[in-house]
């Protein structure tokens, strides 16, 4: 084997869209083939879990890892990957801060397994069978991992060193993350990879944003026609940017649709969803409870809508059932 | 300042016994006992009165002696002795920033009995403190100079007081008043309570001193259409309405009314509420002050068609004073404070419908009595009802728009007094019955309760009980042709039908109509019932929370003349302060925002109370102006990107409170 650099990807629960934004680097990814060794990429290479256990630790220069942790094989592979590397990257929103999995925090492990093997509409399950970490079949041991009763970022479970935030990070911020790293100067431990300001700041539509948005209704996306030019919330379409880290070069709304959050707050906030919460609260026009309440009804969803991408890292992090 | 070993954390923690205030529910040894056992806390102590002299010397020596930098006082609630505890610590060379409080008496003693449980409390508390205190940084109080020159709004009796009182300290006043005259309502009372003054005799003279001071510059039929700026340095924008007639011109000689070509007054004359007629040319009353006349360009035929052969202007053709080209204009002023007097209207009885206002034309509101009583009123002093008839019998009802769920709830404090005094006068006047009905007669005041039993001496009848209604349906002919009040006299348990020729209601005082206006463009509160909000109920009750700014007068709430005098006083006593002390000092709990993390998305701007956040479009970030900030912390809960930051509640101070108040003994 050569020495160059050692670099390792891995997935734990997410959906994939990270994987397919490191395919994304398109001739880039040559570039970087060139400057490092793939060593571990379950999705495109043939590398085995006992291959990794056999380096030496530290002998991988970066990992990263994308997607939550929610099954015990995920926590056994997130310490095995911080042992065998000097440095270990959360990838995507979902290894930052939990990500759409941690949504599912919001119920109970029995919630999830009954309603997944039980009650769905689609299933066919009269002897209610499930899932079973150990089971004896013909003198043969099968197992499967266990199923934990939280989804977690990466690092409430295994030390992190530096996030590239994003559901997926975008291509650019890959190769400059990987650069970066190629270049030795490395920033402070625990950096997000990605400016420190929120969106609007980058925002094509900034300046149609008015001083006091007075909304009277939320809208959302696809109730109403979106006018392409103005601000998303001046048309009472929530929209994550104030709350949200900017660095994705305001995809999703040059694509006239708005930003749901995924880059996460900035490194000043500790709850996105709590914070964008207190600013709508604070825009919306109304005094009396009743009218303020019919213009809260228009959000569907707050958990989904405020907490989609970070439930897991928020100051909630789960729902109590009691 | 001592800043170089404050590197290390040294906390001392004083539980104070506040006599037995605190000692008596909390075991204060055993929380200095655990405060010891902290992290960080090198000394901990419990005395008997942490304020008093030897307490704060406890303080003092242990920053001396055992390098202590910083200081938890568990005592009473801030707003009472922070300043007290800050100053001991600045004595010993710390900066006082570095002092927190922790209220374990009206937090803790005063409001439970449990002593254990209110000792596990206040470790609580102190450990949160202890925490919180580790992350404190050194602050500077900032210093703003302050204009000399003071603005007072509004030329009622408590403007006219505030006015002359800070011009006498030699200080420039700019009095604005939107009506053409001074003098406010107190100038259309006849008499005043209890001793019977004449109050236009007591009145006017300060009003001519108004007018002729040399240190305040009178602006009548004007109005404040913007307020910028903050204490020490407000920017204020008069507008002043065209009165069609040069007032440096006009000296009052009213020849030109005498010419108008109205041969009759045809119009409402405002002064008297309607009760006699004007000119569109008029003078609000003989004594208005600047005696300058005025056009009313609603009435005015040269001002609605331009056809009129302005006969006005010829009786004025030697001095030109009239000038129907005349435009507004605006004035801008710096000031350093201002007084804001904008007095109250009365409660509009015909939202009583029971009480006949404006249906039967018998029936009065006090202020319209006033005038009737009047020498100079529009019936020369005599009480003639709008019939034409001397009254035999007048009822006058108490609490109309007062003291009442449906309407106002508060009690307006001068109507007892106001219809004891009007009582006296009709009587006198006219010789008439009178009957006053009334839930409780409120007589406190130098000698109030003195006049009341003069008036009960008098043979005025008193019948205790709310009026159900005024009706001119006659049930025997003893009321025909009258008025009948029909009441429940709770003193005899009967209902009563009492036949009057004339009733007057004691209207309640209320917020003008435009209070919140004036509200919002000053930047200060109101409080639920419309009035504006002092600082302090009792201890600051003209200054408000707008450094600077300071209320006095009835926009403040109903009070009687003296009350309103002394509060003014008290305003311009607080102006004059100000203006001499020459600065305000500054407290450094204030946000700012951190412009290189700011991205621009304006959500705290709207949100400020004081107006201090501004946008800097150039910079496309947000701008908190630290003179205006009052620390409340709004913006820095809803910036979203976390990129505004508080003095003395940054996040991680914030954060370790809770964390400290949240974690198991």
């Amino acid at each position: 084997m050569s020495d160059k650099p050692k670099i390792a990807f891995y997935w734990c629960a997410s959906c994939g869209g990270c994987e397919e934004s490191i395919v994304d680097l398109a001739e880039d990814i040559l570039e970087v083939a060139q400057a490092v060794d793939i060593v571990f990429w379950p999705v495109a290479m043939d590398f085995k879990r006992k291959d990794v256990e056999a380096m030496p630790d530290g002998a991988i220069l970066a990992t990263l890892v994308n997607g939550s942790i929610r099954t015990s094989e995920q926590e056994e592979m997130a310490h095995l990957l911080r042992r065998k590397s000097q440095i270990l990257i959360a990838y995507g929103s979902c290894a930052h801060t939990g990500g759409v999995p941690s949504l599912a925090n919001q119920f109970t492990r029995e919630e999830i397994l009954r309603y997944v093997y039980e009650e769905a509409p689609s299933v066919v399950n009269e002897n209610r069978v499930r899932p079973q970490p150990r089971h004896g079949h013909n003198g043969t041991a099968v197992t499967l991992p266990e199923f934990r009763g939280l989804v977690r970022s990466l690092d409430q479970v295994v030390e992190v060193d530096y996030y590239l935030p994003g559901c997926p990070p975008t291509p650019k911020l890959l190769k400059q993350a990987v650069l970066t790293l190629l270049s030795g100067n490395l920033p402070p431990k625990g950096t997000v990879l990605a400016p420190d300001t929120a969106q609007c700041d980058q925002c094509p539509r900034k300046e149609t944003k008015p001083v006091d948005l007075k909304i009277t209704e939320f809208k959302r996306p696809h109730w109403t026609q979106i006018d392409p030019e103005k601000c998303f919330l001046a048309q009472g379409i929530i929209c994550m940017g104030p709350a949200t880290r900017s660095g994705c070069e305001a995809q999703c709304i040059r694509g006239n649709m708005p930003c749901t959050g995924c880059f996460g707050p900035t490194t000043r906030v500790r709850d996105q969803g709590a914070k964008i919460l207190s600013a709508l609260a604070s825009s919306v026009n109304a005094r009396e409870p009743e009218d303020i309440e019919k213009i809260m009804d228009g959000i569907v969803d707050p958990v989904g809508t405020f907490y989609r991408y970070s439930l897991a890292k928020s100051l909630l992090r789960a729902k109590v059932t009691r | 300042m001592s800043e170089q070993r404050n590197g290390h954390v040294r906390i001392g923690v004083y539980i104070c016994h506040c006599g037995a205030n605190i000692a008596d529910t909390v075991d204060v040894k055993a929380v200095a006992e655990y405060a010891a056992t902290l992290p960080g806390v090198v000394i901990s102590r419990e005395y008997k009165y942490m304020c008093s002299d030897p307490g704060q010397e406890l303080i003092q020596k242990d920053i001396e002696e055992h390098a202590i930098n910083r200081v938890v006082v568990a005592a009473c609630s801030p707003t009472l002795h922070e300043n007290t505890f800050r100053g001991a610590a600045e004595r010993a060379g710390l900066n006082p920033f570095f002092v927190q409080m922790v209220n374990i008496r009206e937090h803790d003693s005063w409001v439970h009995s449990d002593r254990e449980a209110a000792t596990v409390k206040a470790k609580d508390l102190v450990r949160a403190a202890v925490m919180r205190v580790y992350f404190h940084k050194p602050l500077e109080k900032r210093r703003v100079p302050i204009h000399p020159e003071v603005l007072v709004v509004g030329g009622g009796i408590a403007g006219i007081h505030a006015a002359l009182t800070v011009a006498n300290s030699g200080k420039r006043v700019y009095l604005v008043e939107r009506e053409p005259t001074i003098g406010g309502h107190m100038a259309q009372y006849d008499k005043t309570f209890p001793t019977l003054d004449c109050a236009a005799c007591i009145l006017t003279p300060k009003m001519s001193a108004v007018r002729a001071h040399p240190n305040i510059t009178l602006w009548t039929y004007s109005e404040v259409v913007s307020v910028d700026g903050s204490v020490g340095d407000y920017k204020v924008v008069v507008k002043r309405k065209p009165r069609y007639v040069h007032e440096d011109l006009c000296v009052g000689c009213l020849q030109c009314i005498e010419t108008c070509v109205y041969k009759d007054s045809k119009f409402d004359d405002e002064f008297n509420l309607g009760l006699s007629k004007r000119k569109p040319i008029y003078i609000p009353f003989a004594q208005a002050t600047p005696k300058v006349v005025v056009i009313d360009p609603d009435a005015c035929i040269q001002l609605k068609t331009g056809k009129c052969k302005k006969s006005c202007m010829e009786a004025c053709v030697e001095r030109g004073a009239i000038d129907f080209a005349q435009k507004e204009t605006y004035e801008e002023i710096h000031v350093g404070s201002i007084i804001i007097a904008t007095g109250f209207q009365t409660f509009d009885p015909r939202r009583m419908p029971q009480y006949g206002y404006g249906k039967y034309p018998n029936v009065y509101n006090t202020l319209e009595v006033e005038r009737l009583v009047n020498a100079s009123g529009p019936t020369s002093g005599q009480v003639i009802t709008r019939d034409g008839r001397v009254p035999k019998s007048v009822g006058i009802v108490l609490c109309v728009g007062s003291r009442d769920e449906n309407t106002n709830r508060w009690c307006s404090r001068v109507c007892c007094m106001t219809s004891l005094k009007l009582a006296h006068l009709i009587k006198e006047h006219t010789g008439a019955e009178v009957y006053i009905f009334y839930i409780d007669m409120r007589a406190a005041g130098k000698g109030y309760e003195e006049f009341y039993q003069r008036v009960l001496n008098e043979g005025v009848h008193f019948i205790r009980g709310r009026v159900a209604e005024i009706t001119d349906w006659a049930l025997d002919p003893s009321e025909a042709g009258k008025l009948v009040a029909r009441v429940e006299d709770t003193n005899t348990g009967f209902v009563r039908r009492i036949p009057l020729d004339m009733v007057v209601l004691a209207v309640g005082l209320e917020p003008q109509p435009d209070a919140h206006e004036v509200q919002r463009m000053f930047g200060i509160s109101c409080s639920l019932d419309g009035f504006f909000l002092e600082k302090h109920p009792k201890l600051a009750p003209a200054p408000t929370y707008t450094d600077g700014i300071f209320i006095a007068g009835l926009c403040h709430g109903p009070k009687d003349i003296p009350d309103t005098v002394m509060q003014a006083g008290y305003a311009a006593a607080e102006a004059i302060a100000l203006a001499d002390t020459g600065f305000f000092e500054l407290e450094p709990n204030t946000a700012y925002v951190v412009e290189e993390e700011c991205s621009g998305c304006k959500t705290c701007v709207p949100l400020c109370p004081y107006q201090a956040v501004t946008f800097n479009e150039e910079k496309q970030k947000a701008f908190i102006n630290e003179v205006l900030c009052k620390g409340c912390g709004t913006c820095v809960a809803a910036c979203p990107s976390g990129s505004i930051k508080q003095n003395l509640f940054e996040d991680e101070e914030i954060y370790s409170e809770i964390e400290g108040v949240l974690a198991y003994a």
